[in-house]
């Protein structure tokens, strides 16, 4: 066995040799040969740790479940108004105020302002914490230790970052349009914040249950893209014109996958208003993403690209534009950019929650728990799914991702958006109990899509490694036999 | 429309809109103006909110302030040899005087016109937010029609808008006579 | 105080006005094509503003056809812009300009 063939060790192919002489020098390559995988730091923790963590992470459930029910005093049988009424004590101000006389705006903005301000400051800590979290958990994809110095477990991390941001010294670029140039790190927030209005943190606590709700959240993301461009355009910097012009390409691509994903939704629930769409899977038992994956998937897909989370970053892609649209912006304009990155990835995960994933509602479990609780942990576990991409994933070419857009996802996404037409007018027409077509339907979308995917891409020019290469359906049709070769022969 | 919000919110809705509008006529870059053109739609989308036209508003900020305004960034991107300054042209002072003449005369229809013939108290009865069930109605009920040709329209721009500027390119491999595809090559390597 | 009809319909008519000075008196093919915009986005207050406050309707008309008319301006105005920036950038590639002065000869 000599050095050679050890080298040509790869996963999963382990061969069955005496852990002898020979073996690679390298503690991680010894632990693969030894124990078959890679000893991860969740292994090396001792037991009585893991215990302590189970116990402290039941405490803090029980916790938060205790005080919910003190503050909220039984009400989630329906009869909170909205997130302004934030428990008991804001529902005894508003009574105080209406009996002291107050006119009924100066009740309304004080508790808006209250609920406001409450949303703002939750997001904030989620943001602090989602730093730390992200940071962290990628240590343990790459094995390694992460922060670990301010603080316990390096908790502080985030707030040293804050305080090194802060003190940094803001440079404005030769030549940079100054006006303009201020505008992005503050207009970039306005989006990113907006578009938590209408997601609904509990029956009837959503700050803006307006009718138009799916809707407004595309509209809403669709205008951080004018902040970017302003960045990038100002900044008198050709990375940052590429990064803001690759952002708006991305952005003309992408709308239209999520349009037509969240189509789909609004086609089975019959209604453009979060909390109905949550209303409808909560009453059916049922999570839209169990129905309609490939339409969760295209909207999974799409929203990274429009916020440029890892897979589809390219409008930051540190190893060809230096970072992007902000490439100019230092200190705690940078820093802004980077916590709306973040809140984007947060808000995402909660709008893929509602959309797909039964939002607050969690099959009867609400009556128990607080919803807001529900959907806290929902978009957490979203927002470890884009830190899990992120750790997984290397990043798209641009043209890929923009051929990928094109070629592939908007048709499918039409013809998804064909075949749940046909089964929303079933479901709406016929007399059957819901438990049995909703199976049907989700058996027969999960079976189409499958056959489409694969279908499809044979169509336009993928042939299986190992098949018997059949001809790119699409270019035999339209191109002519010549290029359809070549493409078989390029593979 | 009693309440005081709503008036507050026309005031200054209306204020930024039409400032956002001058300033698109004023600025003196093209980009600026750009972005002063977004302002004004997004005025508009909040005016159109003061309406209660709710599918409306989200439809405006959709297709003009995300949509246009990108398809506006990426014209001017795509000319980068094209004078960035917005500079008036020779008929400057007809244009002017043709918008203020236009603005004069809606404005003295506006509020020389009775209008209580039309605006009455039933108006507040529709003040509700759930237009969009009647207009999904009416658009596939009694304008069916025009929903098609309109559908039919944008299609038709589509192609349109790809067929102009797509740029005829010279095929790479040479086609050999009779092959199937070879007319189709042999077309697009004519001289257009 | 209270907002009428009239003020929209001023407000409408002043955007308009304005929209018609840029793109009458603009040089660049882009800035026109923004001028036609804000004329559209006026007419559409216009008839947003009909729609909410008229009540002079027959028996079978139904008061929101205003939006729907302005659904049909939103897709007749998204057309245009693709339409006439796609000219915009042809134009530009034939001559290197979208200077709307010196585009001034029949052919080229």
């Amino acid at each position: 066995m000599n050095e050679q063939s050890v080298g040509k060790i790869r996963a999963g192919e382990i061969p069955s040799m005496p852990p002898a002489q020979g073996l690679p020098a390298t503690p991680m390559a010894r632990q693969i040969i030894e124990h078959g995988t890679l000893r991860t730091k969740m292994d090396a923790t001792p037991t009585p740790r893991k215990v302590m963590g189970a116990i402290g992470l039941l405490v803090f459930l029980a916790v938060n479940a205790a005080i919910a029910y003190v503050v909220i005093d039984g009400r989630l049988d329906g009869r909170w108004y909205d997130i302004r009424d934030l428990g008991v004590g804001v529902g005894e101000l508003r009574e105080w105020l209406s009996d002291e006389g107050a006119p009924a705006w100066v009740e309304y903005w004080a508790t808006g302002i209250i609920g406001g301000v409450g949303i703002l400051s939750v997001l904030g800590g989620w943001l602090l914490i989602g730093s730390w979290v992200e940071r962290r958990v990628i240590a343990l994809f790459q094995i390694r230790r992460g922060p670990n110095r301010h603080g316990p477990f390096g908790l502080l991390q985030p707030l040293a970052d804050a305080i090194k941001l802060i003190q940094k010294e803001v440079l404005v670029p030769r030549g940079a349009d100054r006006f303009l140039y201020f505008l992005p790190p503050v207009l970039i927030f306005i989006p990113a914040m907006l578009g938590w209005g209408p997601v609904p943190w509990a029956k009837n606590m959503a700050y803006v249950d307006i009718n138009v709700g799916l809707l407004y959240t595309v509209a809403i993301s669709s205008l951080a893209v004018i902040a970017v461009f302003i960045a990038g355009w100002s900044s008198n910097n050709h990375y940052a014109l590429l990064g803001a012009m690759r952002t708006v390409a991305m952005m003309i691509c992408y709308e239209i996958p999520v349009s037509l994903a969240l189509l789909t939704v609004v086609l089975l629930t019959g209604s453009l208003q979060l909390s109905e769409i949550v209303a409808w899977q909560a009453s059916h038992n049922v999570w839209l993403i169990f129905i309609v994956p490939f339409a969760a998937f295209t909207y999974l897909f799409s929203s990274t690209a429009e916020i440029n989370r890892t897979p589809n970053d390219i409008a930051e892609a540190e190893s060809e534009i230096v970072a992007g649209f902000h490439t100019e912006y230092s200190g705690m304009k940078a820093g802004l950019f980077l916590a709306v990155e973040m809140g984007n990835a947060l808000l995402i995960g909660a709008l893929m929650a509602t959309f797909f994933m039964g939002g607050y509602t969690l099959f009867g479990l609400e009556e128990w728990v607080p919803g807001y609780l529900i959907l806290l942990g929902k978009t957490t576990a979203m927002y470890l799914v884009f830190v899990w991409l992120r750790a997984t994933l290397p990043r798209f070419r641009l043209d890929q991702l923009m051929g990928y857009a094109w070629k592939f996802l908007i048709p499918l996404a039409i013809l998804q958006v064909f075949v749940v037409a046909i089964e929303a007018s079933i479901f709406a027409r016929w007399d059957v109990p819901g438990v049995v077509s909703l199976t049907l339907f989700a058996v027969v979308n999960l079976a189409i899509t499958a056959a489409l995917v694969r279908g499809w891409a044979q169509a336009i020019g993928y042939s299986p490694k190992g098949g018997a290469g059949a001809m790119p359906l699409l270019a035999t049709v339209t191109g002519g036999l010549k290029a359809a070769e070549r493409m078989r022969a390029a593979g | 429309m009693e309440s005081t919000g709503i008036v507050v919110a026309f005031w200054v809705l209306s204020a930024l809109t039409i400032g956002a509008g001058l300033a698109v006529f004023l600025s003196r870059n093209l980009v600026h103006a750009i972005m002063f053109l977004i302002l004004a739609f997004l005025g508009m989308a909040g005016l159109f909110v003061t309406l209660s036209a709710d599918f409306i508003a989200v439809a405006q900020v959709l297709i003009y302030a995300g949509a246009i305004s990108v398809l506006l960034v990426f014209a001017v991107m795509l000319t980068p040899l094209a004078s960035r300054d917005n500079a008036n042209s020779l008929y400057v002072v007809p244009g002017v005087l043709a918008g203020l003449a236009l603005a004069a005369i809606v404005g003295f229809v506006a509020f020389e016109a009775d209008w209580a013939a039309l605006s009455g108290a039933a108006a507040d009865q529709r003040a509700s937010g759930a237009t969009i069930e009647v207009i999904g109605d009416l658009l596939i009920g009694r304008y069916v029609l025009a929903f098609e040709i309109a559908s039919i329209l944008l299609l038709f721009a589509l192609l349109g808008a790809i067929v102009l500027v797509h740029e005829r390119t010279e095929p790479a491999v040479e086609v050999e006579p009779g092959a199937a595809g070879g007319e189709l090559a042999r077309e697009s390597r004519e001289p257009a | 105080m209270s907002v009428e009809l009239g003020h929209y319909l001023a407000v409408s008519g002043i955007v308009f006005g304005i929209g018609v000075a840029v793109a009458l008196s603009k040089r660049n093919a882009i800035a026109v094509l923004m001028g036609v915009e804000l004329m559209l986005n006026a007419v559409n207050l216009t008839l947003l503003s009909f729609s909410r406050f008229s009540t002079a309707f027959g028996p079978d008309d139904e008061p929101l056809t205003g939006h729907v008319f302005v659904v049909f301006v939103l897709t007749v105005a998204a057309a245009e812009a693709a339409v006439a920036l796609a000219m915009a950038v042809l134009v530009y590639r034939r001559r290197e300009t979208v200077d709307l002065d010196r585009i001034n000869l029949l052919r080229w």
